[in-house]
């Protein structure tokens, strides 16, 4: 059942071949059998669950049913659900139950998918592992020794192992992109501002931006659908026509001009790594692509402006966690001082505490104009290589991270090779661009990621690639041996 | 020696909006405590601003007012610290590009001289909290309702030179945020907020360092905490002392101000642009909406009333003293046909201004309406009452006894017209005194004044005064 | 650039973040890192380029100024640490 694709699913559904109950108890059964040892969901809701599929059972037999009506979903632990904990993997908000859904999760809950639980991420969303969270490491199921990458890398975990067949990503430096290159399954980062951030708990809101996560580009495209759409309580969300992505899904690709950066593949990418990016970019030429080189002169500019802006935005957002009207309060507090201090360094974890000091410094007096003004002339920087090469391409693709899956503590002492590990999703996530990663093929016997950018808007155009890409490849079907 | 006195004023107002600058909670004054914090105002995780559109619109009107430029294009910054009224650990504000840059403001002294004050800018922001104490020992409530209550921070050069100066200007501020009905005015609330940076240098030297004066909230405290802020400041620096950059709150009990507990080190609050939110532009066309729908300033509206009206410029600086008066006289204007301008206003200045000031209500509360001061004037104007009886008339609609007509009617305070009856009254009064009639023949006309007072009090006061004089005259030359 | 102690407790002041006297070192050594990444921004020319805020060049929406908001106190405070009387409540604030 867990092999099949979302619009297969949605058809079993529809004829009755199936239940959105059974469908449901399905990945429940799955994710009690497995869960405990891959630590993928923070929390999982077996009743509300079933009591959705059932809901779902109702509408499909009245026939207003829509596609994805009845499939079940799983979100990042990072969108606020009403009435469930919405922890962020944070000590913060262990205690957190929103009194709110995000957009997103509206969205889905007005077509009817049930909710299975939401999943792990590293802390506030600030890595690229995982490891940070409060409820301690997802493992990655194609293998346990290592990270599923991050920050989504729950939500990536339960794909790759088939504990929900969708689920909800956020995306700031490269948070599904990453996870999906290591987990073996395909996400998409759509344009900054077609899905509202209504409700997702913030890390650098000029960067944040969610988007779906599944088995295939097809699936992706389904999901879309039903998350991105204009939300007037988001002040960035943007006014568009509604975009149907699954309508160039069958089109051809012949003529396509890839762009493929030559500064992507230098020193640092992993040799097997390039090799799978390189195969599965001439294999696009089978398809009727076309490669052309383009140059992105400044993407070494873009990991130390990231990581100024990111976490500036973040020393600010996560100003509102001070132990007063949610979230974690220290015991017996002196003063209002002490209530601020130990509430803030007992709740929140070590990576999360040392961006906001980073942040908090790159904006603090004397250092505003050398560090953050200069990272922003940066991401125009950044942004213009981008528009420049889009003159010469339609898309560019190339590698989602130098490296396959790294080892669980592997680079935990190290927050800069960590930090240097996002250099090519993060030039995306300055310049607000929309990209998808599709499984390749491996590197180490661990998954690898290929990367397609495309201008702003382009998200249909993106699966389109993707979707034709699967048409020829099976690397998006196969699982890990003790998950199939 | 002699001192030179540096005073630049910060004024909050809050703008008259339903809802707050970024959320749909009410901005009501007097609310239960945290009943009109919605989670965007308390800060809640993945909470989203989104702009009120009546603040743009209020603070151009402003700005155009001020003759400031409109900024074009402003941005919301951030400015960062933690304080319990603070929820999200940073106050939305504007800080390099500001919705109302450079603009001015003239004032007028008491001894009649002009004075333009500089504005260097005014910036949209929200309101913060508010802290109360007492309520569980040991411990401070957060009450979060004022919290992202829309506020526009005006913010003066530091061009007054005097405690009178920084009144003059703070009223007219007050005066005219007022007028474009942008701010309802109501300092004890806490809607219009004065805070005053004072500092004093000999003359010809640099600016010396600036104390804070915050929160005061009546006109006659501001005066007297900048006067004793003063005299501190000279005090001090001529016994060899030092001003201390810091917040000093004014005791109107003791009438001096004290330093304000501040932590040694300087804040540093970080601006940087909101992400949340985007650049503002104002369009030409936006300005020009607004300039449309603006209410005539005090100014040009006191000028007009000099030029259309005939009127005193005492009365028209009454008049126009707020818009709530000048609206009023105008609309009694119309309603007696604008025959007698002048009329109405010595009306509306003494009688119906007086009386107001004596109940202490605001013009919309005042029982009487303009169509009934109105229907009193026309009385007077077609002679049915004299200006004295309506002074009487006047009172029994303040007191809410009915119309003027019903009023006059009910006592009976028609004016005498009839030749005849006031012919009689008039050979009465002279019949009962003939040595006064003598002495008038005799030349001393001045008797006259007497003859009329006896014949209007043996009227009650009804008679029409000018044929008593008329029938007199006529009869005493006979 | 490297920090020391006193930027160290300058900017754990600033975000009410504490930094135990024996962690201050190895906090330090971990920004410096970090600093020292940034350090690559300062060689390039950007006297030309403006600084960019917002990946996309719009404009703020406005808001119609409507009360759209009922009074939920006691839901939003039923996750509060501390309340009375429905003020939320922090130790003692001396002014």
């Amino acid at each position: 059942m867990h092999n099949l694709t979302i619009k297969q699913m949605s058809e079993k559904l529809q004829s009755g071949d199936i239940t959105s109950v059974q469908l449901t108890q399905y990945y429940l059964d799955r994710i009690s059998q497995y869960d405990p040892e891959l630590n993928a969901y923070v929390t999982v809701t077996p009743e509300l669950a079933i009591q959705m599929a059932e809901e779902a059972d109702r509408r499909i037999a009245t026939g207003k049913a829509e596609l994805l009506t009845g499939i079940p979903v799983a979100h990042k632990d990072i969108f606020c659900t009403d009435g469930i904990k919405t922890s962020c993997s944070s000590k913060m908000l262990d205690n957190f139950i929103a009194p709110y859904d995000a957009h997103v999760v509206t969205q889905l809950k007005k077509i009817g998918m049930p909710i299975l639980g939401k999943t792990n991420m590293d802390e506030f969303a600030m890595g690229s592992s995982s490891e940070s969270s409060y409820y301690g490491p997802t493992k990655n199921p194609w293998d346990h020794k290592a990270v599923p990458g991050g920050s989504s890398g729950g939500a990536a975990a339960v794909i790759a192992a088939g504990l929900a067949p969708m689920a909800t990503g956020t995306d700031t430096g490269g948070s599904i992109r990453q996870p999906a290159s290591f987990c073996g399954i395909t996400g998409i980062k759509p344009t900054y501002g077609v899905v509202s951030r209504f409700g997702i708990v913030a890390y650098a809101s000029s960067f944040d931006q969610a988007g779906p996560m599944t088995r295939s580009a097809e699936d992706s495209a389904w999901m879309l659908n039903a998350m991105a759409g204009f939300d007037e309580r988001d002040s960035t969300s943007l006014e568009r026509e509604k975009t149907d992505y699954t309508a160039e899904l069958e089109r051809s690709l012949e003529g396509l001009k890839i762009g493929v950066p030559a500064e992507y593949f230098g020193e640092g990418l992993d040799a097997s790594v390039e090799d799978v990016v390189k195969k599965a970019i001439a294999q696009m030429k089978d398809l009727g692509a076309e490669v052309v080189e383009v140059h992105l002169p400044n993407k070494d500019l873009a990991v130390p402006s990231y990581y100024v802006l990111a976490p500036a935005e973040a020393s600010s957002n996560l100003s509102r966690f001070d132990g007063v009207r949610f979230g974690y309060r220290c015991e017996q507090a002196e003063d209002l001082n002490d209530l601020y201090r130990r509430s803030r360094s007992e709740g929140f974890g070590e990576e999360v505490k040392r961006r906001i000091m980073v942040g908090a410094y790159a904006l603090s007096a004397g250092y505003y104009d050398a560090y953050y003004l200069k990272a922003q002339k940066l991401r125009r920087m950044v942004r213009d290589d981008f528009v420049h090469a889009f003159k010469q391409c339609d898309v560019i693709m190339g590698p989602v991270a130098p490296t396959s899956a790294f080892n669980i503590g592997e680079k935990a002492d190290d927050q800069v090779s960590m930090y240097l590990s996002d250099l090519y999703t993060i030039p995306v996530n300055l310049a607000g661009l929309p990209a998808l990663s599709v499984p390749a093929g491996f590197a180490q016997e661990r998954p690898v990621g290929l990367h397609i950018v495309g201008p702003y808007f382009s998200e249909a155009k993106l699966l389109n690639i993707g979707h034709q890409f699967q048409q020829v490849t099976n690397w998006h079907k196969q699982m890990p041996k003790q998950y199939q | 020696m002699s001192w030179e006195v540096v005073i630049g004023l910060e004024i909050h107002a809050q703008l008259t909006t339903k809802s707050k600058i970024f959320s749909g909670a009410s901005t009501e004054y007097g609310a239960a405590p945290n009943s009109q914090a919605c989670p965007i105002d308390i800060g809640m995780p993945g909470m989203l601003p989104v702009l009120n559109q009546a603040v743009i619109g209020k603070s151009i009107m402003l700005g155009l007012a001020l003759d400031a430029e409109i900024g074009k294009r402003s941005v919301f910054d951030r400015k960062n610290y933690f304080y319990p009224d603070l929820p999200k650990g940073y106050q939305t504000s504007q800080f390099e590009l500001p919705i109302v840059g450079q603009g001015k403001l003239e004032i007028e002294l008491e001894d009649g001289t002009k004075k333009v004050i500089g504005v260097t800018r005014a910036h949209l922001e929200e309101d913060a909290g508010k802290s109360v104490h007492g309520l569980v020992p040991g411990q401070t409530g957060v009450d979060l309702n004022r919290s992202g209550t829309p506020l526009l921070e005006i913010v003066s050069d530091p061009d007054m030179s005097s405690a009178k100066e920084a009144v003059a200007y703070a009223k007219k501020m007050h005066e005219l945020v007022q007028y474009l009905g942008i701010c309802d005015g109501n300092m004890q609330e806490g809607s219009f907020r004065v805070d005053s940076n004072v500092s004093v240098r000999r003359k010809g030297e640099p600016l010396g360092t600036r104390a804070e004066l915050k929160n005061i909230n009546s006109f006659r405290f501001i005066e007297k905490a900048i006067e004793f802020e003063v005299e501190r400041q000279i005090e001090l620096l001529e016994s060899g002392g030092k001003v201390v950059q810091e917040t000093r709150l004014y005791d109107a009990e003791t009438n001096t101000t004290r330093s304000m507990r501040t932590k040694e080190e300087a804040n540093d609050y970080r601006y940087f642009p909101c992400p949340d939110l985007l650049p503002v532009v104002i369009t030409e066309e936006d300005i020009k909406a607004v300039k449309d729908s603006m209410p005539e300033l005090p100014e040009a509206k006191r000028q007009r009333f000099v030029s259309e009206f005939g009127l005193s410029e005492y009365d028209a600086v009454v008049l126009t003293g707020s818009r709530a008066l000048a609206e009023f006289f105008e609309t009694v204007v119309a309603l007696t046909g604008s025959k007698d301008a002048k009329l109405c206003a010595n009306w509306v200045t003494s009688g119906f201004a007086a009386a107001l000031n004596r109940d202490g209500l605001p013009v919309e509360q005042a029982p009487v309406t303009a169509e009934l001061l109105a229907g009193m004037i026309v009385r007077i104007m077609d002679n049915s009452i004299s200006g004295k009886i309506a002074k009487q008339v006047f009172e029994a609609m303040w007191k809410g006894e009915g119309t003027a007509d019903s009023i006059i009617e009910a006592k009976g305070l028609k004016q005498i017209t009839d030749s005849g009856v006031i012919e009689a009254l008039v050979d009465a009064v002279l019949g009962d005194n003939p040595s006064q009639v003598e002495a008038y023949k005799a030349g001393q006309t001045k008797m006259l004044g007497y003859f009329v007072g006896q014949v209007m009090q043996a009227s009650g006061g009804q008679a029409n005064p000018s044929q008593v004089n008329q029938i007199l005259v006529a009869k005493l030359s006979d | 650039m490297s920090l020391g102690k006193t930027e160290v407790e300058y900017i754990s002041r600033l975000t009410q973040i504490d930094v135990q006297e024996n962690q201050i070192e190895s906090v330090a050594k971990k920004l410096s890192n970090i600093l020292e990444l940034f350090a690559q921004m300062e060689a390039v020319d950007t006297e030309e380029v403006a600084p960019m805020a917002h990946p996309l060049d719009a404009v703020q929406r406005l808001r119609p100024d409507a009360v759209t908001e009922v009074d939920q106190h006691e839901r939003l405070q039923a996750i509060a640490p501390a309340v009375a009387e429905a003020y939320y409540l922090v130790p003692q604030v001396i002014e």
